[in-house]
């Protein structure tokens, strides 16, 4: 039993054991890694990378829903409708156009082109502000870009204008706030420490919940993220008045108006200021600022 | 014109035997009560995006049927040998070509029916209003549109040897017009000569069945009614085109062999 060859034999069949037991384990492990490594949604899986370009068609698509269909194709002139309305009109995303919006039609090209325009539309509206039927009570139906914003930020989550977008019309015209909330906290597990978001989180805290405290030390939290996003470059150097760092400039200001707000609602002169003077440094209008700031020190010395 | 109608009698009826149309509107209808199912951000009054994919399914499946029926309509009778015996009849090419023609438009007509009133059905259920005005104009432009289209496939089953060719040929004129027509001019302005010449010439001689698809949004976004002496002239301009499509077909279906 204990012989040598026995022995021999033994440990050959322990090797291919082994290495059986390998070859049928190492496919299997395999597989499981890649079920861990799948992209985390199915238009990912499905779509890939261009699952970003419809993403930004369906934002598109939002925009053209606030304007009721009014919306130039790309054989209009674009100018006016760089940067979509439905965002600029949060005041959280800073606006890249120029022209005029309520004519990118331009005059009837032939009877044709005239005729076919009463059957399309042809007035620039918006749907907060009533829309077609200009009426103000209607302005709820802002509601209508919602699908399209919901599908666009499954297509791409990691752009966050999306979700900026998205969390000012719940709030503020529909006064979904928890819904808001969550969706900028999806946000945020996609985009960790953005400043922008935490900048919308903190507003959220500030105007819609009334903690204040909250409000500040997500602010101050957002800010931190922004030092952070560009490590080793001075605060100087980010702030230069420039077409490329716009909207840099535009969340920092953002921030620290919000912060200077907060400090002269509780009476911190000294802190308001400050903020303010920071403000400044990026503000594209620094005079009114420094006015108010002349304001608020002149209050405070009597 | 009694045979006429007569003709066009036998078509509805074979419209409503085959299953086209059936599977066409219950696809719509499960695709469109899906969607509106859905649960976005708790809000549910939510309803365009589900309107604007019910009118498109409509348009689709509308072209789908109005083609598919008008393009076997002849080369059906040449194969199954009634083409000869339905001649025979005291009854001319061009009634035969018109009865075709005016029962294909009518069945259509009745499609048309069905699908918009589930599209109202389904608007209604969440808009809370019925502006069937704005559906009548809509639907009635809609109908206009495909007589042009039922023409011009009539035209093109007696030119293109097989039902399947037109049918296809058709499909993809059709798009072309519904997706680019309106831009025709504009891209022909960036050209050179002698192509910007040619362009224009299309854009001038093709029919704008975009018109009445650009309706869509209008009903979509719950725009205020057009103007009924726009609506007239939408008609009158489909009309005339229709006229000239189905000119065309009985002139050349005089010179045809039947046989």
């Amino acid at each position: 039993m204990n012989s040598p060859r026995t022995l021999w034999l033994l440990l050959i069949a322990l090797a291919v054991l082994c290495f059986g037991l390998a070859a049928n384990l190492q496919p299997k492990f395999q597989a499981l890694e890649n079920v861990n490594r799948q992209p985390a949604n199915f238009f990912n899986l499905l779509l890939g990378d261009s699952s970003r370009i419809f993403a930004n068609s369906f934002f598109i698509k939002a925009d053209a829903y606030y304007h009721s269909g009014y919306y130039p194709t790309i054989f209009d002139n674009n100018e006016a409708f760089k940067t979509p309305h439905m965002a600029e009109d949060t005041g959280a995303i800073a606006s890249h156009n120029q022209g005029e919006e309520t004519s990118f039609m331009g005059p009837p090209r032939d009877w044709i082109d005239a005729f076919g325009r009463n059957f399309i539309p042809n007035r620039h509206t918006h749907l907060d502000e009533g829309g077609p039927s200009d009426d103000l009570s209607t302005s709820g139906n802002v509601r209508e870009i919602l699908p399209w914003l919901k599908l666009s930020a499954e297509l791409d989550p990691e752009n966050i204008q999306t979700y900026l977008v998205t969390t000012f019309w719940l709030r503020t015209r529909l006064n979904k706030v928890s819904e808001a909330e969550q969706v900028l906290r999806e946000g945020l597990r996609h985009k960790p420490d953005n400043p922008q978001l935490l900048f919308e989180l903190g507003r959220i805290y500030d105007e819609n919940y009334q903690n204040e405290n909250r409000a500040q030390n997500i602010w101050e939290a957002a800010l931190r993220s922004w030092a952070r996003e560009m490590p080793g470059v001075p605060q100087s150097e980010r702030l230069e008045r420039t077409i490329a760092n716009f909207d840099d400039r535009f969340v920092f200001e953002q921030i620290q108006t919000s912060l200077a707000l907060l400090e002269e609602k509780a009476g911190n002169t000294a802190a308001a200021s400050a903020r303010w003077q920071q403000a400044e440094l990026a503000s594209p209008t620094p005079d009114d600022i420094q006015k108010h700031i002349d304001q608020l020190q002149k209050s405070s010395s009597r | 014109m009694k045979t006429i109608f007569a003709l066009a009698g036998v078509v509805i009826k074979e419209l409503y035997r085959r299953k086209d149309f059936y599977v066409l509107f219950i696809l719509t209808v499960v695709i469109c009560v899906i969607m509106a199912s859905l649960n976005i951000f708790n809000d549910n009054q939510i309803i365009r995006y589900v309107k604007e994919l019910c009118l498109l399914l409509i348009w689709v499946s509308s072209l789908v049927i109005a083609i598919t029926t008008t393009a076997r309509q002849i080369p059906a009778e040449r194969e199954q040998r009634t083409l000869l015996p339905l001649l025979a009849k005291p009854l001319t090419r061009s009634q035969l070509i018109f009865g075709k023609f005016l029962g294909c438009w009518l069945a259509c007509g009745l499609v048309l029916f069905c699908f918009y009133a589930f599209f109202g059905a389904l608007a209604a259920s969440r808009e809370h209003a019925w502006p069937l005005l704005s559906y009548f104009q809509a639907a009635f432009l809609h109908w206009m549109t495909l007589g042009v289209v039922i023409a011009m496939t009539l035209l093109g089953s007696l030119v293109f040897a097989a039902p399947s060719s037109n049918s296809t040929i058709c499909f993809v004129f059709v798009a072309t017009i519904l997706c680019v027509g309106r831009y025709l001019d504009a891209v022909a302005l960036s050209l050179r000569e002698p192509l910007r010449s040619v362009i224009y010439s299309v854009y001038y001689a093709v029919p704008h069945l975009e018109i009445s698809f650009g309706m869509r949004n209008l009903i979509v976004h719950d725009w205020p009614l057009i103007a009924w002496k726009f609506i007239g002239l939408d008609a009158i301009y489909s009309l005339a085109y229709t006229g000239i499509f189905l000119v065309a077909a009985c002139l050349v279906f005089r010179r045809k062999a039947v046989n």
